[in-house]
């Protein structure tokens, strides 16, 4: 194991994935030359070249669309995209065209397709660049939706990614990228879709969350530990395909539940896994279920103003004491 | 058609230039009457019921997927809009798969689960059918990248119509395709209506191959009524992209004698039932006629026979497709995955 950060783990996996299977490309906004907006992919135009690591013009549509269409005929590609705000651009490759295919051709065509960059609020980047839309994407049947939170989700994931052969978006929160922490050195470790991970054990409350939302829960159980409380953490880290099991285990287990995420509160995913608590374990919780989201409005640019819409750990510390009381 | 003479586009006489291929000549005039008592039977299962949601019928325009798919190479992918019964039917695929993938069966190219605007069949390279007006210009440049990129000698022919060329995402993929020499045919089949708007009414400038001149891609506009010429050019221009590894862009003027599709039941919104009488003396199938009795290559006698032939073909094609059982209700969740299920229920 080594000590690397979010971002480096996420650029050794490609390179390694690259490395491995010839029909595996990245392609994207300054990605190459310009070494990535966030250097996610620094360095790798001078390893790969161009046929590997590809610049293309800023044409989110037409980017995408030319990846679905590299995929059918047995191309990987991985489309960056500098923000997943951008990718609203390509919605309509992405839900009409790549979650279809496979349906609408009865099974003849695939496509192993993976769509990656960060989502969500990084620092006063204001109203059209820090959406978090994997709610969005994870409604859509077809593709598949992931949020990992730490070095080796993010190294295990983005190679389950790649070896798919179904749409997958790839979502990275950019508060993530410096995070430390550390990646297997087997080359073929991959981290499976559909699974949750318990990152903390604890009887009295589950603290639900995915991608940087579910360091926020540690934190929460931290300071709840304090006050006596044995919360338990659920990374969710998948939401399509989304692990109910280990999400209701632990609520048959603890009877209280707090579900945290950065999007907007209404109609976000976390409003889907509140929902289906409710549905399949109402008998066993002695609480409402508590729910955080992002406040219902575009990211302002002030910084205290963005700092307000984004859920913190006294939002949630808040929330978590209402559920348990 | 009123536009043609301000498109500058006159009624070109057959291709007299090479010598007439007897069996070619039949080929084409069988395929043609394939595809437009094919379509004759699709209206019908639109009518008794048989078919529903969207059907648009290529009748009118046979000669221009003809004419061109008879030019390919078996790697070479295709992909097209949602007017895509011809363009299956002559690359191969099974008829009585395409009418009961129309009448939603399952015996269907899809089982059931595309329809008439979405046949596919990966065994003959045809990618599709697909739904979103110009969206598809994006795959099939696509498809041209990925042949290239694994080393491929294949051209992909890109089929969209007069309104798909206002797409904003043609315009970004006509770019990577030329920034990139992709190996990608652009092919505008130009039947002078976006549904029920007149290219006059919907493009700046009518002559829609012109909008390649800014992506430094090479361009023209072809008449698409008569077989043999659309094939004599095809011949040019695919060998060409495939020699040079670089996109073309490419208008075939043709005409829809049917609506925009089935369900399209008042024409006399935007043309004239005498533009139609005009429009249907170039019909693609009589101008064959007329070049083979001309050149005699082939008797009144011997078309009747083969009309006969094609008339019961397609009559049993619709029997067939009619019996194939509707899908097993299972069936609404598979391949929605590769390799598995989504969550089931309401």
């Amino acid at each position: 194991m080594a000590s690397v950060t979010y971002r480096d783990a996420l650029r050794q996996a490609m390179i390694e994935e690259i490395e491995r299977d010839e029909s595996v490309f990245l392609m994207g906004e300054d990605i190459g030359r310009y070494q990535g907006t966030f250097r996610v992919t620094q360095g790798l135009f001078e390893q790969f070249k161009q046929k590997r690591v590809l610049d293309t013009p800023i044409s989110e549509p037409g980017i995408v669309g030319i990846a679905i269409g590299a995929a059918m005929v047995g191309c990987r590609p991985i489309v960056e995209m500098m923000t997943m705000s951008f990718s609203i651009l390509a919605m309509d490759q992405i839900i009409n065209h790549a979650a279809k295919i496979h349906y609408m051709s009865g099974g003849q065509f695939k496509v192993p397709l993976v769509i990656r960059g960060p989502g969500g609020a990084a620092n006063q980047l204001s109203a059209q660049h820090s959406h978090s839309l994997e709610g969005w994407y994870a409604h859509v049947p077809g593709l598949k939706v992931v949020a990992p939170s730490t070095t080796e989700d993010v190294y295990g994931m983005i190679k389950t990614a790649i070896r798919d052969d179904n749409p997958v978006i790839f979502t990275e929160n950019p508060g993530l990228y410096g995070v430390k922490g550390e990646i297997p050195t087997e080359k073929d470790f991959t981290v499976p879709f559909g699974k949750c991970a318990v990152r903390k054990e604890g009887a009295d409350i589950s603290l639900i969350g995915y991608s940087r939302m579910a360091h926020v829960c540690m934190e929460i159980a931290e300071e709840l530990d304090k006050e006596g409380v044995d919360a338990e953490v659920i990374d969710v880290r998948s939401l399509l395909p989304l692990d109910t099991e280990t999400i209701y285990d632990s609520v048959k287990k603890t009877n209280r539940a707090l579900v945290m995420y950065e999007d907007w509160r209404s109609g976000g995913f976390g409003a889907e896994i509140v929902a289906r608590i409710q549905e399949d374990c109402f008998d066993f919780l002695d609480a409402p279920v508590g729910r955080i989201g992002g406040l219902n409005v575009p990211m302002p640019y002030a910084r205290n103003l963005e700092l307000l819409c984004i859920p913190n750990k006294d939002d949630g510390l808040a929330k978590a004491r209402e559920v348990l009381s | 058609m009123s536009t043609s003479s301000k498109a500058g586009k006159q009624p070109a006489p057959p291709a007299k230039t090479e010598t007439p291929d007897i069996a070619l000549l039949e080929h084409f005039y069988r395929e043609m009457l394939r595809i437009r008592v094919f379509e004759r039977f699709s209206e019908q299962a639109y009518r008794a019921g048989l078919a529903g949601g969207y059907l648009h019928v290529y009748t009118g325009m046979e000669a221009t997927a003809i004419g061109w798919l008879s030019c390919i190479e078996k790697h070479d992918p295709v992909i097209t809009a949602y007017r895509d019964h011809g363009h299956a039917l002559y690359l191969g695929c099974d008829a009585t798969a395409c009418m009961a993938e129309i009448m939603g069966r399952s015996g269907g190219m899809s089982g059931g689960k595309g329809g008439s605007m979405h046949l596919y069949s990966a065994e003959h390279n045809f990618y599709g059918g697909w739904g979103i007006v110009g969206g598809h210009i994006a795959l099939g440049v696509g498809l041209a990248f990925g042949t290239k990129y694994q080393g491929s000698d294949a051209v992909t022919h890109c089929f969209f119509g007069d309104g798909a060329a206002n797409a904003g995402v043609l315009f970004e993929v006509m770019n990577m395709a030329s920034l990139w020499d992709l190996p990608v045919i652009f092919i505008i089949e130009n039947n002078e209506f976006a549904m029920g708007t007149r290219l006059e009414y919907h493009a700046a400038d009518t002559e829609l191959h012109k909008r390649a001149e800014g992506f430094n891609m090479e361009h023209e506009r072809i008449d698409g009524m008569d077989v043999l010429e659309v094939r004599r050019h095809a011949r040019r221009i695919i060998d060409r992209a495939r020699k040079t590894s670089r996109p073309y862009f490419l208008e075939i003027m043709n005409y829809r004698f049917a609506g925009h599709g089935a369900a399209d039941n008042d024409q006399s919104l935007y043309r004239t039932p005498e533009e139609l009488e005009r429009a249907k003396k170039r019909d693609p199938i009589a101008l064959l006629e007329n070049y083979m009795r001309d050149n005699n290559v082939m008797t009144s006698e011997k078309m009747e026979a083969i009309q006969a032939e094609v008339e019961e073909e397609m009559e049993q094609v619709y029997t067939d497709a009619a019996a194939s059982p509707k899908p097993e209700p299972h069936e609404v969740y598979s391949d929605v995955y590769t390799d598995m299920t989504p969550e089931k229920g309401h």
